[in-house]
């Protein structure tokens, strides 16, 4: 019961955030500079006042902004209308679902490595504190943590390409685009090891930094002391008494971290010309394309509250102290 | 007293490396034996070691601790040279413990029944049925319906996790219990019942338990040995008759009347004055003689060796009369 009273609690707070964050964003693009009808006929002058009336009036742009405009636009985007990108003239959920795939497959696996490392890295730093592997581990993850996004994304590429022969951007070569998944595989893996390998690195240091002070927590509390009694090894007590406890607060990190990747993913996708919702954003900023930048931050504000969500869900399963509260 | 002990400590001496770079003798050359069935008393004031003891003896020192001298019989078994693989085995199948201020000894995000369970399979006692109908027996001898073995630390009052675990020390069948100040924490109408479960399971089971307290009414009421530890020795060691009805150390003395008599509630608690010894920087001679109040010169220059005042009853007093103590 409690359990559920929690999540009914949680969900709703997701909502008003929902709320709050659409008309964020419907607010956000009213207040910029830039006219929309001017922006969508360019800098032909010779379309006459009238017309340009007539086109706001098609837009809607004349009635007042509240209710009326705000209560149109969350009709459209409830029915998954956009709107229509002014500088490549298609709706923009088409342009925003077709670069969505690719950045998520960039976020996921970089967040995949960079948790599964950090963790195991963290994990074994804490418990053998103090010892070389321990120092050398922090160093290494203070440093990669401290290391500008596009600045390692440059070395990154410069040294993978001359060394190792890696592609420098795009995600599959020129000659094999629009062939079939399976046969581009490994052509597609090539193409993700630098971008993959710099998101990792960039956010493996903060997972291993906060696993292993969640670690070193655990493991001075109580029931450690009780587990080694019990006659288990130390890696048994780390595994099954440790590992749980200690992952709590990551997982809350990661969760928060899912959100704020997308702003990595700019510069990432940027620096390898890794045609994702980052480098589709930096495009769309550079070309005041406002509705696509709109519905890329809709998209991304969406993602977070979910991401947020989903920890919040995991939460319950993984600490059964969580309560409505 | 000619029953072999199952526990025989031998002169054991530890060591903290303290935070400024110090060294504190926690524990120096303390020895008692623990018989089959029968309940030692370790008592003495906030820091005397009576936690370093328990922890000593399940090779459970913290890091920064260390055992420098001194043997621990199991039986016919020197603990303190077994390899700490060799150690695991009779960690919870031989000595099990119930630690100071029991709260947090639960682990919050696993189950109460699988935290007991996990200690049986751990030692390949039984299967997993087999195992799993003993955790529900156990938490049954505890006084907690077994119905609650799925529940969480936190659904457990102060009292049922105590209950746990006890429950939980007795899952492997120890030869030992050390119980470590059990009641401290719980209310008092807790304590009562949580010290007669103690006494209940102990008869029923014939379990050896050595018991930490600060309560010597505690002492009086379960134990048939006391050891008195000052500033990390042995000052009195002796049964609970003995002790308490002719203690011999200056120190144990002050205990006795600093406790308010149960008979005579009227008489005022007469407190030790002073503090006990920095165990970084010891005295050459008797660790209570600052405080003591029948001292003579010669306590401020020699370490009292342990007496045996009568057969079984050991004081460190050089104001005593007995042969020196030798063990065996
Ligand atoms: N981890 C440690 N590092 C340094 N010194 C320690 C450590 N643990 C204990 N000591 C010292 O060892 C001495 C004995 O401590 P211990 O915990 O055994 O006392 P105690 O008799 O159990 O006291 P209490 O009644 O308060 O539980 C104390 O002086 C304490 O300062
Ligand atoms: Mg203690």
């Amino acid at each position: 019961m409690a359990r559920r009273d929690y999540l009914i609690g949680k969900m709703g707070i997701s909502l008003l955030t929902l709320l709050f964050v659409l008309l964020l964003d419907f607010m956000l693009f009213r207040v910029l500079p830039g006219d929309p009808v001017r922006a969508v006929i360019g800098r032909n002058v010779r379309i006459s006042a009238d017309v340009q009336n007539s086109l706001r009036a098609q837009f809607g742009l004349d009635k007042p902004i509240f209710p009326d405009q705000f209560v149109d636009t969350l009709g459209q985007w409830a029915r998954g209308n956009l709107g229509v990108s002014w500088s490549q003239r298609r709706p923009v959920s088409e342009i925003l679902i077709s670069k969505l795939w690719n950045t998520l497959l960039l976020i996921g696996l970089g967040q995949l490595f960079s948790i599964i490392f950090g963790v195991m890295l963290g994990l074994l730093a804490g418990w053998k504190r103090k010892t070389p592997f321990d120092i050398g581990a922090l160093t290494f993850s203070l440093i990669a943590w401290a290391t500008p996004t596009f600045w390692l994304g440059i070395i990154l590429l410069v040294a993978g390409s001359a060394w190792f022969g890696l592609p420098t951007g795009g995600i599959v070569s020129p000659a094999n685009i629009g062939k079939p998944l399976h046969t581009v595989l490994p052509d597609l893996i090539r193409h993700l090891i630098l971008p993959t390998l710099t998101f990792t690195i960039l956010y493996l240091g903060e997972y291993m930094l906060i696993m292993r002070s969640s670690i070193l927590e655990t493991l001075s509390e109580d029931y450690i002391l009780t587990a080694r009694a019990k006659g288990m090894s130390n890696f048994q007590v780390l595994m099954r008494h440790g590992l749980r406890n200690a992952m709590l607060p990551m997982v809350t990190i990661i969760a928060l971290n899912l959100g704020f990747t997308v702003s990595g993913a700019i510069y990432i996708e940027t620096v390898f010309s890794y045609d994702g919702l980052g480098n589709l954003v930096q495009t769309a900023l550079v070309k005041q394309d406002y509705p696509l930048l709109q519905g890329a931050f809709l998209l991304l504000a969406v993602s977070v509250i979910v991401a947020n969500m989903l920890a919040d869900f995991l939460y319950t399963y993984l600490d059964p102290r969580v309560k409505a509260n | 007293m000619n029953e072999k002990p199952l526990l025989r400590v031998r002169g054991l001496t530890t060591e903290f490396a303290t935070s400024e770079g110090a060294v504190a003798r926690a524990l120096e050359d303390v020895s008692f034996d623990v018989l089959p069935g029968k309940t030692v008393g370790l008592v003495g004031e906030s820091g005397s070691g009576k936690t370093t003891t328990l922890m000593a003896l399940m090779r459970l020192l913290p890091a920064s601790g260390r055992i420098t001298k001194g043997k621990v019989w199991f039986n016919d078994t020197n603990l303190l040279a077994l390899s700490e693989h060799e150690m695991r085995d009779y960690r919870w199948k031989s000595m099990a413990i119930v630690f100071q201020g029991a709260m947090n000894a639960l682990n919050p995000v696993m189950k109460v029944g699988d935290q007991i369970r996990e200690a049986i399979l751990l030692h390949d006692l039984m299967d997993r049925s087999a195992a799993e109908k003993r955790v529900r027996d156990l938490l049954e001898m505890v006084g907690i319906a077994p119905a609650r073995r799925d529940q969480y630390p936190h659904q457990y009052s102060g009292g049922m996790r105590q209950r746990a675990m006890i429950a939980m020390a007795l899952a492997c069948a120890p030869d030992i219990l050390f119980a470590d100040e059990p009641t401290t924490a719980l209310d008092v109408m807790i304590q009562a019942q949580i010290l007669q479960l103690l006494k209940e399971i102990q008869k029923a089971l014939g379990l050896a338990v050595v018991i930490v307290t600060h309560d010597l009414g505690v002492v009086a009421e379960v134990c048939d040995e006391v050891v008195v530890l000052y500033g990390g020795k042995v000052a009195e060691y002796g049964s609970v008759d003995r002790i308490y009805n002719h203690a011999q150390h200056p120190y144990t003395q002050r205990l006795l009347e600093s406790f308010p008599d149960i008979n005579n509630p009227s008489e005022t608690l007469a407190s030790i004055p002073g503090t006990p010894p920095r165990l970084t920087q010891l005295p050459p001679g008797c660790r209570f003689e600052p405080r003591c109040h029948v001292k003579i010169n010669r306590c401020a220059e020699v370490s009292p060796p342990l007496l045996e005042v009568e057969p079984g009853h050991y004081v460190a007093c050089i104001l005593r009369e007995g042969k020196e103590a030798n063990f065996q």
